[in-house]
């Protein structure tokens, strides 16, 4: 049998003072599982990236996580203005946040691309004005080929 | 070497107080949290000039052992209070990013 853990984060739009707190959260929850440092490294920076983003971008929103024996699925899932030009927000270095954001210290244009490189699956589905669902998926165990 | 090594390094101040006991092995230089976030080097002393409460939050997950504010930037409020509740050791020095973090590499060697 399959044991699996669900865990749920609301995050807050435009709240820097709290931002990354479900990410911190998220990350002793992993370690509580024993998944490997190496995986909670990669998918603590995936789901921090994806934080910071729903916080910049898109008013906040939700992060559900499931945590099974294979695998950590994290669903992004926001109702913000929607992503409009993915292909371009995929680039490294591409960014529409503003000044401001950027004075933070964000606004690399590192957010997506980084949470493609350290989940091994992600997908994006985004509607302009209706908000953005970003799934991603972080095996456990590397995959044996 | 220790937290309490670079309270005693005389260009260092300890502006929020953390575990002095805590290791430090390496020495870390950024300011783009993203990029930090990605890179950071874990029980690192962490050296920026990002003064705010977010670069608390990357040290948490990136487990660096404390921030060194270099240039002459101060924690602000934010930063220093939530920094004081969870007891992460913030250092000022007014060292450019450079010196702080050669000084640092220094006292490691």
């Amino acid at each position: 049998m399959t044991n699996s853990t669900e865990l749920l984060y609301v995050i807050s739009g435009e709240d820097f003072a709290s931002a990354g707190e479900a990410s911190t959260s998220f990350k002793n929850e992993l370690k509580k599982l024993n998944v490997s440092p190496e995986v909670i490294r990669r998918a603590s920076i995936a789901m921090y990236e994806g934080e910071i983003n729903m916080v910049i971008h898109a008013y906040g929103g939700t992060a559900r996580v499931t945590v099974d024996d294979k695998d950590i699925k994290i669903v992004l899932a926001d109702n913000g203005p929607g992503i409009e030009d993915v292909e371009k927000a995929m680039q490294a270095g591409y960014s529409t946040a503003t000044d401001g954001i950027r004075d933070l210290g964000f606004g690399a244009g590192m957010g997506l691309p980084n949470m493609k490189k350290y989940s091994d699956e992600m997908t994006i589905e985004t509607h302009e004005g209706e908000g953005t669902t970003v799934t991603m998926i972080v095996h456990r165990e590397p995959e044996v080929s | 070497m220790t937290l309490q090594d670079i309270n005693n390094l005389p260009d260092f101040t300890i502006t929020c107080e953390g575990d002095n006991t805590l290791t430090v092995t390496d020495v870390f230089c950024c300011d783009m949290l993203s990029l930090a976030m990605s890179k950071g080097i874990e029980h690192a002393a962490w050296v920026t000039v990002m003064g705010g409460v977010n670069t608390l939050a990357v040290l948490r997950l990136t487990e660096m052992s404390c921030i060194i504010l270099a240039e002459g930037v101060k924690p602000d409020d934010v930063m220093k209070q939530k920094a004081l509740e969870e007891g992460i050791a913030v250092f000022t020095t007014d060292l450019s990013v450079f010196r702080a973090a050669l000084k640092i590499h220094e006292a490691l060697s």
